[in-house]
């Protein structure tokens, strides 16, 4: 059987199961399939929430992104998981017992003002789009390598299942649905990782062995991948390069945009009791741990992995030659790929081999003068492909690729059809119904749903073609956007009995506006690529790249909200007292019926 | 419900042991994995330092052992307090 039966046998599969448990789950109860979670023990509703939180970015982008940088962008790691400290101890407990169940509902209640609910919903539509555009391209880059099409072909066929998923509908609300995703998807990231790991350094678990002796060399991994790549020109992998201003910002506005980002509050609604929402938080982070914590290894693994590829012989002796290349099964990896389009490689001097170095660094022009090189051979190498290509790396069976391409497709299909639901019910619940025309029937408003989630499809598409970074990096910009803006105003919500209504919308406003403006200088106004005034190579303030700003952002938004807030007048007494209420556990289930 | 002494003084113990978490949550994130990474770069783990684990192992870790702190501790306060659901 070859790799692509393979690889169609494990998608159909997971995908039958999927549809199986929604289908088994609905027969069960109607109502259960409404309040998703509810009556779930904390472990399950944490698991389902792991599933929901980890997308495309985390699966197949983020150790990509870690194996080509290392140390710097160890960022990813601690913002992801950093920001569920935050949503357990400032915000899940009280959205619990404020039981309702949507975040701009929150909002509005809180600061008394259809006006901040608006502007919520805005906030949470310009995110959540952002995140889908993220989600776009790893999409394209799963379905490419697993259709064996280009990632354009990739993704517009991509974009029709993630919009039939999403239609098909409340599937995403059953919660054992979620748990199967999380199992295969978890299944996927840590077996080839244990595989590769158990290759490298004889230790089965990955996050020991990346600290383990490399066994080919008895050095410590470590220390040996150190070695191999500076020898290639590259900046070595456990030192710190990058700045250090914009590497904190980073981590902050990647942990205040996961504790700000509608999607993953709303499971904290659910839960039956206060004390159940502080647990789920911890359970939720437990099963995503076990992917954060596996990612480094993977990264480091397949960065040594890769050069030891193109450099079979040593990083002194010569490069890999074109023909093994084309005839070595051990290879053929690389062949698909290029199909993809995200992989290409070019003998530029003529001599038969592929030369892997970096040709802008001073240490390797002279050997590169010495031996006649032209430059870098391995032209092109998309981070995102890193975690699927890796088990082919490896040379690992067939059947953990087919693996790995079900779990790519889970994680990336069911966070963007979460997503487009997010959006869907914030403009056809939050906008419509609850703004422009509360009269509006039922048939419209589902009507009105649809085609707000068929235009945000339309966009991220589009725009998923010419992404404005990395699928990890686009979805980082959606955490600095609601780092700016929902975060501040729910933890205020909660901790200040004074921010009132001008405070809260001004506070947003702000946070928003100022982020956006700030990225759109960077990355081209509304990302159409080539209209930015800055790089984020060089950027408007300091060193503070675009995917750092959040943090700032987050800032602003505080300081507005209190300076207005105290310039106008107090909190109205009913306010203080839900507020007040809020911050006790007791009456929780009363809370729910309200 | 404000005004009832009991509700404030759970609500400052709470605050208390928010600060506390968030001192450590910051410390082995911001503080070992970056900021004083260079400080601890005289403890080696395996062919790096302790920053570098921090940065990618231990942050992590520790998150998970505060929400987990957090809720046990709290679940007891709501208790001494008598603010626990019913």
């Amino acid at each position: 059987m070859d790799q692509f039966t393979i690889n169609l046998l494990f998608v159909g599969a997971s995908f039958a199961l999927y549809i199986g448990i929604a289908i088994w789950a609905r027969a069960g109860s109607t109502s259960e399939f409404y309040a998703a979670g509810r009556g779930v023990h904390p472990v399950t509703n944490g698991m389902a929430t792991a599933a929901d939180w980890m997308s495309a970015a985390s699966f197949i982008s983020m150790a990509g992104l870690i194996a080509f940088t290392g140390y710097d962008n160890s960022t990813f790691l601690m913002g992801w998981t950093g920001g569920y400290v935050l949503l357990a101890l400032l915000l899940a407990p009280y959205l619990r017992k404020f039981g309702k169940f949507t975040v701009s509902e929150f909002i509005g209640d809180r600061f008394y003002s259809p006006t901040a609910r608006l502007v919520a919903v805005v906030c949470l539509i310009v995110a959540s789009t952002t995140y889908v555009i993220g989600q776009m391209t790893g999409v394209g880059v799963a379905f490419g390598r697993f259709l064996e099409v280009s990632n354009t072909t990739g993704l517009l066929i991509g974009a029709c299942v993630v919009f039939a998923y999403a239609v098909f509908g409340g599937m995403k609300g059953v919660t054992y649905t979620q748990v199967a995703q999380y199992c295969v998807l978890i299944m996927a990231y840590t077996i080839p990782a244990v595989f590769i790991s158990l290759q490298l350094t004889g230790n089965p678990i990955p996050a020991l062995g990346l600290f383990g002796d490399h066994v080919a060399s008895g050095e410590p991994l470590l220390h040996k991948l150190d070695q191999i790549v500076t020898e290639l020109g590259f900046a070595s992998y456990t030192e710190h390069h990058a700045d250090t201003l914009n590497m904190v910002l980073f981590t902050l506005s990647l942990m205040i945009g996961t504790a700000g980002l509608p999607h993953v509050i709303m499971r904290f609604f659910t839960v039956p009791k206060v004390s159940d929402a502080r647990w789920s938080a911890g359970w939720a982070l437990v099963f995503i741990a076990l992917l954060y914590l596996t990612a480094p290894a993977v990264g480091a693994m397949a960065r040594l992995n890769i050069s030891d590829m193109m450099w079979p012989n040593g990083t002194s002796a010569e490069a890999v030659s074109v023909e093994e290349i084309n005839t070595d099964e051990r290879y053929a990896w690389m062949a698909t790929w290029q199909k993809t389009g995200l992989l290409d490689w070019e003998d530029k001097n003529g001599d038969g081999k592929i030369q892997y170095y970096n040709d802008k660094s001073d240490a390797l022009a002279e050997r590169a003068a010495a031996n006649g090189w032209e430059g870098n051979e391995l032209t092109k190498f998309n981070r995102d492909i890193l975690v699927l290509a890796n088990p082919e790396i490896a040379n690992l069976p067939s059947w953990v690729i087919g693996l790995v391409a079900a779990g790519g497709l889970a994680a990336a299909l069911s966070t963007a059809a979460g997503l487009l639901l997010a959006i869907s019910s914030a403009v056809s619940h939050d906008l419509i119904k609850g703004q422009l025309n509360p009269n509006i029937s039922e048939k419209g408003e589902l009507l009105s749903a649809r085609i707000a989630m068929a235009v945000a499809i339309a966009v991220a598409t589009y725009l998923g073609l010419n992404p404005p970074g990395f699928a990890a990096q686009t979805v980082a910009l959606a955490f600095g956007l609601a780092a700016a803006s929902i975060f501040p105003a729910l933890m205020m919500g909660i901790f200040s009995q004074r921010i009132n209504n001008k405070g809260a919308v001004a506070g947003m406003l702000v946070g928003l506006t100022v982020t956006l403006i700030y990225i759109f200088l960077h990355k081209g106004w509304f990302f159409v690529a080539g209209t930015n005034s800055f790089t984020d190579a060089d950027p408007l303030l300091f060193t503070i790249k675009s995917t750092s700003f959040g943090a700032v952002g987050a800032m602003l938004n505080f300081a507005t909200a209190y300076l207005v807030s105290n310039a106008t007048e107090d909190t109205p007494q009913e306010i203080k007292d839900l507020v007040a209420s809020v911050r006790v556990p007791r009456g929780a289930a009363a809370a729910q019926d309200h | 419900m404000a005004d009832q002494p009991s509700d404030n003084a759970y609500w400052a113990a709470n605050l208390k042991v928010i600060k506390i978490s968030l001192v450590i949550w910051a410390l082995v994130s911001f503080g070992f994995g970056i900021l004083l990474r260079p400080m601890l770069a005289g403890i080696k783990v395996g062919g790096t330092d302790l920053g570098f684990w921090f940065a990618q192992q231990g942050s992590i870790l520790v998150f998970l052992a505060l929400i987990f702190f957090y809720a046990w501790r709290m679940n007891k306060l709501d208790a001494e307090h008598g603010v626990e659901e019913e």
